[in-house]
């Protein structure tokens, strides 16, 4: 079982690498260094929401606010901004990630303590959050025009022949790849997820676990909020509307088991790569981004049907159940 | 040593009938219904008026359909999220059809024939191969709009024939409107379905205990298909009702209708991890919804924060008994 991780990922970037071939064949500009980078920076904050929405899974949890919450915690930093121009970039970017924190919180408090689905709570608080941002803007727009430079300019002043937004998602991934393989929150949110009774019987307490697994989520969506509301240089209402279901869409199609337990950061980051590949690739093969959507609806269902393949258990069934087999 | 097991009250007798009902979730809800009615017609002159109460009914009419469908498949421990994309597939479905010069009993029948066709797709990822419907649903939801977004594009489809806008927007008798009378039936239809045939004892056995179910000969998958095309049936006469009304198909129609339809059915006290819950309740909670949107309509509250407030029922209503329930152990430790 321990190897089929590896192997699932070999395939999934195996269809990335034939995707890009393909498309190389038609378009040879698609592959050239400096475009190929531009996908990935297109695709970073992708990438960063995918890493705290597999943390989440991996606890058998689901949050949908990831997209409410970035957008909220993007609003109050650019009216942040707009009020105090002065303000440092590392301050703001502190407070985007405590306040994607505390509502991360919110839904993991609700979690932990009532017992609620994480389905409903955080269906609940995506509309609670956006709700609060028409609160706080009254529906009106932050400008580029409003912002002050070093806030709309810090994602993307290269660094290396790479923006630093790119860098971030690089730190990201690496931080998640020792955390989920080095240290004991990450191993026990394995093991939360792979088999909660056991977990509580080694003396994880998993419903505590699955609330800083929200921690984790919503502070990476209130980072990714500044970066989002900086790189596009326009906060109001409805930015990155309907984004968690991409972001969920990553990690399904990433391999990332949505009866927890089972993917990998590896996994995530190749989701999000497919995805942002399949949406740079669209308008340069011609096709209308209108078909997008339909895309990764498709890439859903064709990445959770392998999966289930791959993941049946093998050997005799004694007795069988409702679940399993019908 | 005094046992303080044997101590304890034992009662004569079961809570009566009258009691139960009384201090059932319904009960509860009731009470509610009647507060907020009370509430919005002192706090706006317009709202104890026959019209503004026929037009309020709009609010939940065409959610409720669906409503009623999601209660029985999430009473069967499984969920549909992707039914505001089947309205949208659906409706287009409908326009399309327009364009190649269908009638209205055709426009009808393609409008419920694409909800069956998407309920079946739903059934089969999750039937025939086992997926967990929450992934499969998220899934279809962006496949089943975004078929519409491919094919409208950022257009829209008009001009429907004054046959047709009989669905959204006819009168029966007086004030009632064609979607009121069709609320009623199918209320009907799903309450005695739910509550007195052998399919609505499966539904409930299923949510409690699908193994238990499955041994005790009840076909599992299969009435869990049979949900999933009553959820798609239901989103496409939604979907009838919602073009008919609106006289206009864009891809965008009833995005976000889902998470509405899943809140009138939590609302409705469905357990949402399945194996309880009951049509009356989705009933009450349907008009509770829709009283609470048109009230705070009429009080010039905006969309997106009613928004707020459906949220906050959402967490709500699942939260406060449990916190009550916390606080009643607490206080017996």
């Amino acid at each position: 079982m321990t190897r089929l991780i590896p192997i699932r990922e070999a395939i999934l970037a195996g269809v990335i690498l034939l995707l890009l071939i393909l498309i190389s064949s038609r378009f040879s500009g698609f592959v050239a260094p400096s475009n190929l980078a531009n996908v990935f920076n297109d695709t970073a904050p992708l990438i960063i929401l995918a890493l705290g929405q597999m943390v989440v899974i991996l606890t058998r949890c689901i949050d949908l606010s990831v997209a409410a919450n970035l957008a909220l915690t993007g609003m109050a930093v650019a009216m942040i901004n707009v009020a105090m121009p002065g303000l440092p970039i590392l301050v703001i970017i502190a407070i985007a990630i405590l306040l994607g924190a505390i509502m991360g919180a919110i839904n993991g408090v609700l979690v932990w303590k009532l017992a609620i689905p994480p389905i409903v709570v955080t269906l609940g608080t995506m509309t609670i959050f956006r709700g609060i941002i028409f609160l706080m803007s009254d529906g009106k727009w932050v400008n580029s025009h409003e912002m002050s430079p070093a806030f709309t300019g810090f994602p993307r002043t290269v660094l290396l022949g790479l923006p630093v937004l790119s860098w971030i998602a690089i730190l990201c991934v690496i931080v998640f790849g020792v955390m989920m393989s080095r240290t004991q929150f990450g191993r026990s949110i394995f093991a939360v997820g792979g088999n909660p009774q056991a977990a509580v019987y080694t003396g994880i307490n998993v419903g505590k676990t699955q609330f800083w697994a929200f921690v984790v989520s919503g502070a990476l969506a209130g980072l990714t909020g500044y970066l989002w509301v900086a790189r596009y240089a326009v906060a109001y209402v409805d930015i990155a509307g309907g984004f968690e279901l991409e972001v969920v869409a990553a990690c399904v199609i990433g391999g990332i088991s949505i009866a927890g337990g089972i993917g990998s950061v590896g996994g995530a980051v190749l989701g999000a790569l497919f995805l942002g590949v399949v949406k740079n690739a669209l308008p340069v093969v011609n096709i209308s981004p209108f078909w997008q959507l339909a895309i990764s609806g498709s890439a859903i269902l064709i990445a959770v049907a392998f999966n289930a393949r791959a993941g049946r258990t093998k050997g005799r069934i004694i007795l069988k159940s409702a679940e399993t087999i019908q | 040593m005094i046992n303080t097991a044997q101590t304890r009250h034992v009662p004569d007798r079961l809570n009566s009938r009258a009691a139960r009902l009384f201090k059932s979730w319904e009960a509860l809800l009731l009470a509610v219904a009647i507060a907020i009615f009370v509430i919005n017609s002192f706090a706006s002159p317009y709202f104890l008026s026959a019209w503004n109460l026929s037009d309020a009914t709009f609010n939940f009419t065409e959610k409720a359909m669906i409503a009623f469908a999601m209660a029985l498949l999430i009473i069967s421990g499984e969920i549909d999220l992707s039914v505001a994309s089947i309205i949208a597939l659906s409706s287009t479905a409908i326009g399309l059809a327009l364009q190649f010069g269908a009638g209205t009993p055709e426009l009808v029948i393609i409008g419920l024939t694409v909800g069956l066709l998407c309920g079946a797709f739903n059934g089969f990822f999750v039937t025939v191969l086992g997926l967990p419907s929450i992934v499969v649903t998220i899934g279809t939801m962006s496949l089943f709009r975004g078929i519409s977004f491919i094919i409208l594009g950022d257009d829209a489809f008009r001009g429907y024939p004054p046959s047709f806008s009989w669905f959204g927007q006819g009168y029966i008798y007086w004030v009632f409107t064609v979607e009121m009378l069709l609320f009623v039936i199918i209320a009907v239809i799903y309450g005695v379905l739910l509550h007195k045939t052998n399919f609505g004892r499966a539904v409930y056995a299923i949510g409690n205990n699908p193994t238990g179910a499955l041994f005790s000969g009840i076909r599992v998958a299969r009435v869990k298909f049979v949900l999933f095309l009553l959820t798609g049936l239901m989103s496409g006469v939604a979907a009838i009702c919602l073009t008919s009304r609106l006289g206009s198909t864009r891809p965008s129609i009833a995005t976000g209708m889902e998470l509405e339809v899943v809140t009138m059915v939590v609302l409705g006290g469905v357990n949402i991890l399945g194996g309880s819950g009951t049509i009356p309740g989705v009933v009450i909670a349907a008009f509770v919804m829709g009283l609470v949107t048109f009230g705070l309509g009429l009080l010039n509250v905006p969309g997106i924060v009613m928004s707020i407030f459906i949220g906050l029922l959402l967490i709500g209503v699942i939260a406060l008994p449990r916190l009550w329930a916390m606080a009643a152990t607490r206080r017996k430790a």
